[in-house]
């Protein structure tokens, strides 16, 4: 096989003379959902990470899902360090042994010396993944273009009252549960409504009415975009993306809490990350009070540890108070839910190819 | 008739006379300058019909050359309408006022310059900017990745390739048939199905073959490279057996009776005749492999990610014109290699006795 | 010439037939070990995958790799009999509680759960749940303990699939690539009408590959027809616009129809701006099937115009003269007389262009949004998305079958040696 060992040859060398060289320094490759988002993390952990430890950094973007850790657990050729998932796909990741596990002992403890165990909110630390913050689907739209705005998940449905398109996450998780609410059922029931083949019925007939002006969005990134290019006059979206899009860079958008669905973002460590030690460090570092509690500064989502709700301040450069802002903020959870991640493990599979089946026809 | 003649007909006269009443009508300069492509060129094209021909068959004809006309505008548009979009000085993909009026405040390179500067540490900074950019632009690890596949896997290619093509038009060649087509079915296999095989197999069954390799092809340069050179096989094939199959065989008899051996008929008499043809293979081979996504979708990560794979993202994510920017720089890097190629097809044609194109 | 018994012999005293077979036989040798370096490459780089592909469509070790010893111990169990021996159960929660403990990829229990779930839609906390306290159950009657955590498990249903599901062939992916499924009594019924999708797809997909060749080749028709009447020299200037398309990276004409096409585009800003539609009713062109037909058929449009040409050019223009002057209509004499020349050549380009539309996947997934896209797209979906990767690969190989039926009529009817660019 000398022609094998000449391209082997040739790849390599050619791959190391492009790449970046290799130092001995610690490594390590984050992965995030990208935009306002990553930002904030780039901002409240990696660089005291960086500062702390010397380690350099990879940051990469993604749209979520497990699949590109499955690839690389399964080819044994794991790139990714630590990545941060939503519940049901680290359940389902951890469920498939594609996850490195977490000794919650190992955790820091509370600012105030409470242990991580308690410390962090009631179902956020798990076999195999720690959360770092609570976020929220909610939707919003441009205030400067609908003078007396919408203020229910049924006028998010209403083509009557509130003519033009609306923007919506391709899938079904999260639209399923915002069209029963628009259909009348509480927040708190709505799982229980969905867990019946006549609430799924019922679910697409809602999404039926709004069918046909409907654009559909995949990155976190694009709901703010459509706002703000009038593609759209109401989209659902990451209340932080919004968040970010109004504090940032001032545009009049505005957020309707009432049916959002929050869920948790978690850090995941996949089996056999090649800097799995400086993972683990960086995991510890970054779910400690304080950089939980910065992060809050830098964009919208509630830190899962209870010592870090207090820290919570204002807006990293403006005078605008965080606290109001954060999904589980008392007045935004009037009608809401948390996003059910088993009801999800169960049924994504069926619901999504139903959903594709709407889509298409 | 020549150009002159033809603005001097009564034909003339009425192309100017529609185009001003569509001018009057429509209050629009733009809109009168495409009536007149549309409607002039084919006036210009209009040759001498032969005597027989009757006003039907010259309004036909007039009428199939705008329609031409029409088919040549909707081929070339599309590639040229992103040439000044990319010059926008607005984050859109679409002309602005300021552009439409020729406001040069409109038009900036600030794409242009965002190839080099997106994803770099310090764009502004002074110290180590080369290392910088070349190390962490994200465009530019994209072109480096790019042409870095594109050669390694072109030269496998057209290596290979060129054997298997002077194998294939030899008489003799037994199971011509089923081994051509086994040869070019990497094009007429949906890229889908391609990369989903060499995504389960490079990733998975390869691995520990390899030595060096050990976890596999997947995201790996080499893997990368087998797949780009697959897809580049049969566009070898294709232009090498047509620069051969109209090869005097009697050539190389003659070469044979004049005493030459084996090596010297190959590269005195074989190779400058096939040379032509295996470079325009190799070139269509460079440019699948410049083009190609699919593959770099299922088998590449982010190191890995070349222009095309970087465009995919930010069509489907965010729109910005630097990927007209990048678009233009592909586009003036195709008439450069279409110009080699035509002149090169010509070349082989004169070489071979053809018709002097 | 005289009969003659012995045989004609070469300069070297072997029989002159021998020698000639021997020779032929050493020069086809030659020729066919030319072509062996590159088949060998292509067998390892591009057949083995995918035959490899076809093997994972309907080859799923899942159940057996979670729960073994279950696997062999339902597999000559009789279904109808609705709920196995407790020895069988036994077996089961044994291997669950096993599994729970397992880290290892591909044996846990969440793989089974996830496989299970594909055939029982909702089963899947059914199995983590059970197997997180089978190691506690430690006494008979096994099959009354599992109901007691759960009731579900007392299900006939459950029981069938579970046999099938440790069996490591199967055909399920094949049906559900086809919208079928089992039913309660395993026997295979079309699947929920709401949840049929890959059939209509499939379906979709050829239609729409056909709507493209026909736009394509009523384009290609008149612009070949020009290009092969004109002198030379012209006709290799316009053959540029004709191959600059063809040479311009995929990506980038499909970013230049965005352009053009998206409502704040240039289509719609002529229309506007001629007063064809108002500005506040731009049309919607992009982003659904009208986007994914036009960027397709402009992608696609060269691979109809060049075998088109290459046919037209050799037909001689004297054939048509000759035909009118012996007094047939312009009509007539072109259907009676060019059209019919020009069949190898479109032949050629309505197969090419059917067989690479069929399997395009770039466009569709960029412009396609939500109502135009197309079979590869749901492959891509599987492998890299919903990761139901058995499914992705049956779907694949049901277009590979299709595409490869095409080729092998392009092949008898053209010839892939008669392939050409330009």
């Amino acid at each position: 096989m000398k022609l094998n060992k000449l391209l082997t040859s040739t790849a390599i060398g050619v791959a190391v003379a492009l790449g970046s060289v290799a130092a001995n320094a610690k490594e390590l490759t984050v992965v995030s959902w990208g935009g306002a988002y990553t930002k904030s993390q780039v901002e409240a952990y990696h660089k005291p990470f960086i500062a702390k430890t010397g380690a350099k950094i990879n940051s990469e973007d993604y749209n979520g899902g497990i699949a590109e850790i499955k690839a690389q657990v399964e080819a044994g050729n794991v790139t990714w360090d630590i990545v941060d998932v939503e519940l049901s796909d680290a359940i389902r990741a951890c469920d498939e042994g594609l996850l490195e596990t977490i000794d919650h002992a190992s955790l820091p403890a509370g600012a105030d010396g409470t242990p991580a165990t308690d410390d962090f909110l009631a179902g956020t630390l798990y076999d195999c993944a720690v959360a770092n913050i609570v976020w929220s689907t909610i939707y919003a739209y441009d205030s400067s273009k609908i003078a007396d705005g919408p203020k229910t998940m049924a006028d998010f449905f209403d083509l009557q009252k509130f003519p033009g398109k609306r923007g919506l996450r391709k899938g079904a998780k999260v639209n399923l549960e915002f069209a029963l609410i628009a259909d009348g059922v509480p927040a708190s029931e709505v799982y229980d409504v969905l867990g019946t083949p006549e609430g799924v019925d019922r679910a697409f007939a809602k999404l039926d009415t709004i069918k046909s002006e409907v654009v559909w969005w995949e990155a976190g990134a694009q709901p703010p975009q459509m706002l703000a290019d009038g593609e759209v006059t109401m989209t659902t979206a990451y209340n932080g993306r919004i968040f970010n899009a109004v504090a940032g860079e001032g545009k009049p958008f505005e957020i309707v809490w009432d049916g959002q669905i929050y869920d948790l973002d978690l850090w995941v460590i996949p089996k056999g990350a090649k800097n799995l030690d400086t993972a683990m460090e960086f995991l510890k570092f970054s779910t400690a009070t304080e950089q939980l509690a910065a992060q809050a500064s830098y964009i919208s989502y509630g830190p899962a540890r209870k010592s870090s709700a207090p820290l919570v301040g204002k807006y990293h450069n403006k005078d605008i108070d965080m606290g109001p802002q954060m999904p589980t903020n008392p007045a935004n959870l009037a009608n809401a839910a948390q996003s059910d991640f088993e009801f999800w493990a169960d049924n994504a599979d069926q619901l999504n190819e139903r959903f594709n089946a709407w889509l298409a026809n | 008739m020549s150009f002159i003649d033809k603005c001097k007909t009564r034909g003339f006269a009425a192309l100017i006379i529609a185009t001003l009443l569509f001018l009057l009508y429509t209050q629009s300069f733009a809109g009168m300058l495409g009536f007149l492509i549309i409607f002039g060129i084919p006036y210009f094209a209009m040759n001498d019909l032969p005597a027989y021909a009757s006003t039907q068959d010259k309004i036909g004809k007039y009428i199939f050359l705008a329609v031409c006309t029409c088919i040549f505008i909707f081929l070339i548009l599309p590639i040229l309408i992103i040439i000044p979009l990319s010059f926008n000085a607005e984050p859109y993909f679409s002309f602005t006022e300021g552009m439409m009026a020729l406001d040069p405040s409109a038009y900036s390179t600030r794409w242009y310059q965002d190839i080099w500067r997106f994803g770099m540490t310090a764009p502004d900074g002074d110290e180590g900017w080369w290392t910088d950019m070349w190390n962490n632009a994200t465009w530019i690890r994209a072109m480096r990745n790019s042409f870095f596949l594109a050669i390694v896997s072109t030269l496998l290619a057209t290596g290979f390739g060129t054997l298997a093509a002077l194998g294939l038009s030899r008489p003799e060649m037994p199971f011509r048939s089923a081994i051509t087509s086994l040869l070019i079915s990497p094009m007429i296999v949906p890229l889908v199905i391609t990369a989903t095989g060499m995504f389960f197999f490079y990733g998975g069954t390869m691995q520990g073959i390899i030595p060096g390799y050990e976890k596999g092809l997947a995201n790996t340069y080499l893997g990368l490279t087998l797949a780009h050179a697959t897809l580049g096989v049969p566009f070898v094939i294709i232009t090498v057996t047509a620069t051969l199959s109209g090869f005097d065989r009697s050539l190389i008899r003659a070469s044979e009776g004049l005493g030459a051996n084996g090596w010297t008929t190959f590269t005195k008499v074989i190779m400058p005749l096939i040379t032509p043809g295996m470079i325009s293979g190799a070139l269509f081979a460079f440019i699948t492999s410049l083009d190609e996504v699919v593959a770099v979708i299922f088998l590449a990560d982010v190191d890995q990610r070349t222009i095309p794979r970087q465009m995919f993202s930010g069509l489907r994510e965010q729109i910005s014109p630097t990927i007209l920017a990048v678009a233009t720089i592909l586009v003036v890097m195709s008439i450069i290699l279409l110009t080699t190629v035509e002149l090169l097809r010509r070349r082989s044609e004169r070489l071979r006795g053809l018709s002097p194109g | 010439m005289s009969k003659s018994e012995a045989p004609l012999l070469a300069a070297d005293g072997m029989p002159l037939k021998e020698k000639l077979a021997r020779t032929t036989r050493r020069m086809k040798m030659r020729a066919f070990l030319l072509t062996v370096p590159l088949v060998l490459f292509l067998l390892v780089s591009f057949v083995l995958p995918i035959g490899q592909m076809l093997y994972r469509s309907f080859h799923n070790p899942t159940g057996s790799n979670v729960v073994p010893n279950f696997a062999v111990a339902i597999k000559d169990w009789d279904a109808d009999q609705g709920i196995p021996s407790d020895d069988i159960v036994k077996i089961l929660v044994e291997d669950m509680a096993a599994a729970r403990k397992n880290r290892e990829v591909g044996k846990t229990i969440g793989n089974l759960a996830t496989r299970v779930n594909y055939e029982i839609p909702g089963s899947r906390s059914l199995f983590t749940k059970t197997a997180r306290r089978a190691g506690r159950i430690t006494e008979g009657p096994y099959f009354d303990a599992l109901v007691k955590i759960d009731k579900r498990w007392d299900s006939p249903h459950l029981w069938r699939t579970l046999q099938r599901v440790t069996n490591d062939y199967t055909i399920a992916f094949y049906l559900a690539a086809t919208d079928r499924k089992f039913d309660e009594s395993g026997s295979i019924v079309q699947a929920d009408e709401l949840y049929r999708i890959y059939l209509p797809i499939l379906w979709k997909t050829i239609w729409i590959s056909a709507l493209i060749t026909a736009l394509c080749f009523i384009i290609a028709y008149p612009v070949s027809y020009l290009l092969s009447t004109l002198p030379l020299r012209t006709s290799n200037l316009l053959m540029i616009l004709v191959l600059l398309p063809f040479w311009t990276s995929l990506l980038v004409r499909t970013s230049a129809w965005i352009a053009m096409l998206q409502k704040s585009g240039i289509i719609n800003n002529i229309l506007v701006y001629l007063g064809i539609i108002a500005d506040e009713s731009r049309i919607q062109m992009i982003y659904n099937i009208t986007g994914t037909v036009i960027s397709m058929v402009h992608i696609l449009l060269p691979f109809m115009i060049l075998p088109l040409y290459s046919v037209m050019k050799t037909i001689p223009p004297s054939y048509m003269r000759a035909a009118r002057s012996m007094g047939a209509s312009g009509t007539y004499a072109f259907t009676k007389v060019y059209f019919p020349q020009t069949i190898p050549g479109i032949a050629a380009g309505t197969l090419l262009v059917f067989i690479l539309a069929i399997g395009y996947y770039i466009t569709p997934a960029l412009v396609g949004g939500s109502d135009g896209l197309l079979i590869s797209n749901l492959i891509a979906d599987h492998i890299k998305k919903t990761l139901n990767w058995s499914l992705g690969a049956a779907l694949g190989t049901i277009l590979l079958v299709v595409v490869l039926v095409f080729y092998w009529i392009y092949n008898k009817l053209v010839g892939v040696d008669n392939l050409k660019f330009g």
